[in-house]
């Protein structure tokens, strides 16, 4: 940290995260962070932080999800919910152009171009905050960038809230995405909080990121000023309690090179098991906070002198994902789940220069039969190690 | 003779709720009257029009000798033939005799089952005659059909998806009925299009879709079992609007068998 100011570190209370949705509902921004409703913690927009899920904790295993009231109050003691900031920065279905045909025949093209909604994200995970930094990179990043896009991310107020309680299914420290975030003007968020709850009250140690986010810091009625020693305990408490959250992580991935692992794994038994077992439903890539492919939809009316193009969440687990002509390429659900994971872990770091798996979970909490992708590359591993060991010394088969 | 293009509208067995979708389209129908002409449409007009037709939208399954030659002839006089709804795509509710014995049904049912001339089968339209597009449903969504005719009218393939209904419950943020509720759910082998109407109020999928273009049926019951049901509630669920659609009756036959075979 070298900026002056914004090291400034706070404490505050629930009083002091209500005044935060305020500023910043104050300073025109759409607030979004989790709420309970329909028996899961959602994103939704929030008009005040009453609608934070204090009290609530999540039951989490694969293919299993539910909402489970804490008699300790506290309103981000829960790990990844069904839906990722993707719903925002990166909408299911996007307007791109339209286009008019006259009385002569003459053709007026319109591009969609309306302004980027000013949002605040409350409660981003460091696992989330890494998702984002990889759709930005995938969306911005490279020659073809969606301004779009760009427009939302650029105007986006991002605090993070460091995890202490992770579920079953998280496995963030074996991604290096979490529990906590560094800190420094360089990392991504404006407001970095942790709650706290111990015998000196329910808190939260807050940080500003960015120079926004300083500035919403000061606006903030602070319960204990910098320096005192009741802060200090507060910031020594918050940092143990994210340190052992990383011990308590539900799942792990193999310690090894994934991007090696899948490389070597192309023609693995395990690609047949796994299929054998896959929906195909494409549950996993819509929850997944990286994944962005997208479809292009041309529609017409029925006047035949309007025409849209919409751009539209879409699957590598839909057949007509792969279709070209004549058929699709990736017909078989072997094929399609090995596209996914060797995508995901191995060839996204030749992509786009890092992994496309974050460890938050969803993709094994919402698989509706609970396919575990921790448990998936620890096969791979298992048996192409085994390969490796063989005495043919490692022929493939 | 009028520059725009005849459309007709038929019936075979089936509970009229499909072609009522094209008259539910009001704010459409002015817009639609103007580009086609609606030659015959005997739900809307007693004024039926000769062929051949450009584009006959076909409700119903087959159930009878007379139906069945029907459809020859609609194949016949139309350019493009395309089905609507899970009686003409799948054979319907109506197919359930294709897993029994309609002999019984007859004399159950009817005082004088000697009037009931009909067949031991239901099936669906393809099943009898080639059909260009078929758009699913029980019945079937008035967008879909409007845009199914706009791109038809426009000379396009009609922008229709055959994934799960888990991509839009996904999309619309619904949470997942199965994983955070328990609920049985046959949305992750059912065809999208209805907008997963049945999981944003809470409940199951029940398939009136019929499957989607990549099934696995094998993967999902167990995952039913232990949202509580049993086989024959399996069964139950898979032979409902389109019990007979290759996949669907293929995983409820199996299971009848495997029940049929535990002592």
């Amino acid at each position: 940290m070298t900026d002056s100011g914004r090291s400034a570190a706070v404490v505050i209370g629930k009083d002091g995260l209500a005044a935060l949705v305020e500023v910043l509902v104050e300073r025109g921004r759409t607030v979004i962070g989790p709420t309970a409703r329909d028996g899961a913690i959602v994103l939704a927009e929030l008009a005040s932080a009453e609608q934070l899920p204090y009290g609530w904790g999540v039951e989490l295993e694969a293919g299993h999800y539910r909402l489970r009231p804490r008699e300790d109050g506290m309103a981000f003691a829960h790990s990844a919910g069904p839906q990722s900031w993707k719903t925002y920065l990166h909408p299911q279905r996007v307007r791109q152009w339209s286009a008019e045909r006259g009385p002569g025949g003459e053709v007026t093209l319109r591009a969609d171009s309306d302004p980027a909604p000013s949002y605040a994200f409350l409660g981003v995970r460091p696992c989330d905050l890494r998702a984002i930094a990889i759709q930005d990179r995938v969306l911005t990043g490279g020659t073809y960038a969606d301004p779009a896009y760009r427009d939302r991310r650029d105007g986006a107020f991002l605090v993070v809230v460091e995890c202490t309680d992770p579920g079953a299914t998280c496995f963030c420290v074996s991604m290096g995405t979490g529990p906590g975030v560094g800190e420094g003007d360089d990392e991504g968020y404006d407001l970095a909080l942790t709650e706290v709850l111990d015998d000196a009250g329910h808190r939260f140690w807050a940080r500003a990121g960015s120079a926004e986010g300083a500035e919403v810091l000061a606006l903030l009625p602070r319960q204990q000023g910098l320096g005192t020693v009741a802060a200090e305990a507060t910031a020594t408490a918050a940092r143990e309690s994210v340190t052992a959250a990383a011990g308590r992580m539900g799942r792990s991935m193999p310690p090894v090179s994934l991007q090696r692992l899948m490389a070597g794994s192309l023609d693995a038994k395990r690609w047949d098991d796994v299929a054998a077992r896959c929906l195909t439903c494409g549950n996993c890539t819509m929850a997944c906070p990286t994944c962005f492919c997208t479809t292009t939809e041309d529609v017409t009316d029925l006047t035949g002198d309007h025409a849209e193009r919409w751009s539209t969440w879409d699957s590598c687990f839909d057949l007509d994902f792969s279709h070209l002509h004549g058929g699709p390429v990736r017909e078989s659900a072997r094929s399609r789940y090995r596209q996914w994971l060797t995508h995901k872990l191995g060839t996204w770091h030749d992509q786009f220069g890092s992994s496309g798996c974050v460890g938050c979970g969803r993709c094994i909490v919402w698989c509706p039969v609970g396919i575990d992708i921790t448990e998936e590359a620890a096969a791979l591993h298992a048996e192409t190690w085994s390969m490796l060991e063989s005495p043919e010394g490692g022929a493939r088969p | 003779m009028s520059a725009n293009p005849k459309l007709a509208v038929w019936k075979l067995a089936s509970c009229d709720g499909c072609q009522l979708t094209l008259l539910d389209c009001e704010d459409e129908l002015l817009a639609l009257s103007g580009k086609v002409e609606i030659t015959h449409f005997l739900e809307a007009s007693s004024a039926a029009g000769p062929g051949p037709y450009d584009l006959s939208l076909v409700e119903g399954s087959v159930t009878t000798v007379a139906d069945a030659e029907r459809i020859r002839h609609i194949r016949a006089v139309s350019r493009r033939l395309v089905t609507i709804g899970a009686c003409a795509t799948a054979g319907g509710i109506q197919a359930l005799r294709n897993f029994a014995d309609v002999e019984e049904f007859r004399a159950a049912v009817y005082a004088r089952p000697d009037y009931i001339d009909t067949l031991a089968t239901s099936t669906p339209v393809s099943a009898h005659v080639p059909v260009d597009f078929e758009l699913r449903g029980c019945p079937i969504d008035r967008r879909q059909l409007l845009e199914v005719i706009s791109a038809h009218l426009a000379g396009r393939k009609p922008g229709i998806s055959r994934h799960s209904v888990c991509f839009e419950c996904k999309r619309r943020g619904t949470v997942c009925v199965t994983v955070a509720h328990g609920t049985p759910c046959l949305g992750p082998v059912t065809h999208a299009g209805c907008g997963a109407i049945c999981p944003a109020y809470g409940r199951g999928c029940y398939g009136c879709f019929g499957p989607s273009a990549s099934t696995n049926l094998p993967a999902l019951i167990p995952r039913l079992r232990t949202n509580g049901l049993d086989d024959r509630d399996v069964v139950r669920l898979l032979r409902t609007f389109n019990a007979y659609a290759p996949d669907f009756a293929e995983a409820s036959t199996a299971l009848e068998r495997d029940e049929g075979s535990t002592p």
